[in-house]
This record gives C-alpha cells, sequence and structure tokens, in this order.
C-alpha cells in the first residue's frame, strides 16, 4: 500500500512522564492506519527495558503540578524522587491513563517497528538481552530510510 | 437508537485507550456491522470523529446517555 502515511518518531527521553508521548502517538498513528516506526535513542532506550524502571522527577521542571508547593532543596532529599513516581502513577491510574507498559505492548500488537539506536547501546555497555523481544537495532541511516518517505516526523 | 453488532465499554478509560479499543473491535467486525461505544472521556467526542474521518469508517451516532458519551461506528 503505497498510499499509507508514515509516522517516525525518534524517542530521546527516559523518565515516565516523556514516555507517553512516543508510544500514545504510535499507538493511535497506527489504529488510525499509519505505518509507524520509532527511533529509540540515548536515554530514550529506557523505553524498551524488559523491566521498566522509568521516574519522573520535579528537578529542574517548574511546570509540574505539585500537591503542595515545595522548596527546591527539599525536592532533592533521598526518596522524593521515588516519592513523586509513586504519586504520579497512582493519579494516572485513577484516572484511567494506561501504563508505559501496556501502550507499548498495544503499539507492538499494532506492528509498530522500534529501533534502538546501536552507537547508543554500544556507547552505554547496554545488553540486548534487557530489551524487549521485537526491537531491531540500526543507526541513523536505518532511521533516514524510513524517515525519508514519513508524512510527519516527530522529535521527542 | 440504532441497533448494533457489539458493544464496547470504555468507561472509566482515557485517551487513547478508547480509540484503542475501538480500533480492535472493529478489526473483529465484518464490513456493515456496527460497533457501540460507551465512554467517560471528554475527549473521546472529538476523537472518534476524527476517527472515523480518518479511517473511513461511518459515525452513525455520537451522544450522550446517562452521563456517559456513546458512539456507534459502522464498519465500512
Amino acid at each position: 500500500m503505497s498510499d499509507q502515511k508514515k509516522l517516525a518518531i525518534i524517542a530521546t527521553k527516559g523518565t515516565l512522564d516523556w514516555a507517553y508521548p512516543p508510544f500514545i502517538l504510535g499507538s493511535t498513528a497506527a489504529a488510525l492506519g499509519y505505518d509507524v516506526e520509532i527511533f529509540f535513542t540515548f536515554y530514550g532506550l529506557q523505553c524498551l527495558k524488559k523491566n521498566l524502571k522509568l521516574q519522573v522527577t520535579s528537578l529542574g521542571n517548574p511546570g509540574m503540578p505539585m500537591p503542595m508547593p515545595m522548596p527546591v532543596l527539599l525536592q532533592a532529599l533521598p526518596g522524593m524522587q521515588a516519592m513523586m513516581t509513586t504519586m504520579m502513577k497512582a493519579k494516572m491510574k485513577s484516572k484511567g491513563v494506561a501504563s508505559v507498559e501496556e501502550l507499548r505492548e498495544l503499539c507492538q500488537e499494532a506492528e509498530v517497528r522500534f529501533i534502538a539506536c546501536q552507537m547508543t547501546v554500544d556507547l552505554f555497555d547496554m545488553n540486548p538481552n534487557d530489551f524487549i523481544d521485537g526491537v531491531e537495532f540500526g543507526g541513523a541511516a536505518m532511521f533516514f530510510e524510513f524517515a525519508g518517505e514519513a508524512d510527519i516526523t516527530l522529535y521527542i | 437508537m440504532a441497533n448494533f453488532d457489539q458493544e464496547l465499554d470504555a468507561s472509566g478509560l482515557n485517551c487513547p485507550l478508547p480509540i484503542l479499543r475501538a480500533k480492535k473491535a472493529i478489526t473483529s467486525l465484518s464490513a456493515g456491522q456496527v460497533l457501540r461505544i460507551v465512554a467517560t472521556d471528554p475527549g473521546s467526542v472529538k476523537d472518534f470523529e476524527a476517527f472515523c474521518k480518518q479511517t473511513g469508517n461511518e459515525l452513525l451516532e455520537s451522544g450522550e446517555e446517562g452521563g456517559k458519551f456513546v458512539f456507534s461506528i459502522k464498519k465500512s
């Protein structure tokens, strides 16, 4: 099908909040009939781990809504990041927002292609066995092979 | 009230889950059959409109019933 629309995404971030946009947009585009490819590079590779340990932090992020005002130095205390992650996950669950794992599975069911940046894998000595099944490994040229034909390309 | 062949309860689910579940349900239908969806996400009103426009399936009904949003989609 040559008239099928294509969406290419570069996912560069490895926090819980920023793991959402690539998987939400990828799965939705696939549901709309798009051919989708997501290229995960640098910290974005955390989103492909079998065992996701994604966290959120309010540090350096004054836009994050807080249940109560809190000085930045307090936010930096040990355990605060884990607490905020737990609170964020509970909030998402209560609002019916899917988990990252669920959206990732829905992407895979819809045949969204996941490409892991080989250079980053080597750079950080990551173990390819830590990634979920179905991940392909490639470089910038492989991304452009798809993105060059894409109708939409997003850098997240 | 239109007849339907299958019903999907997407109550309590938030974007993009109602669309993704609906897409899956529509895939299992044959052409001409109707899927009825019940949702609570206010964003789903515009989303189902956009979904149908882009996938070519027909949005037969989009309304509110007992505080929930109800849609009927006919598979093309």
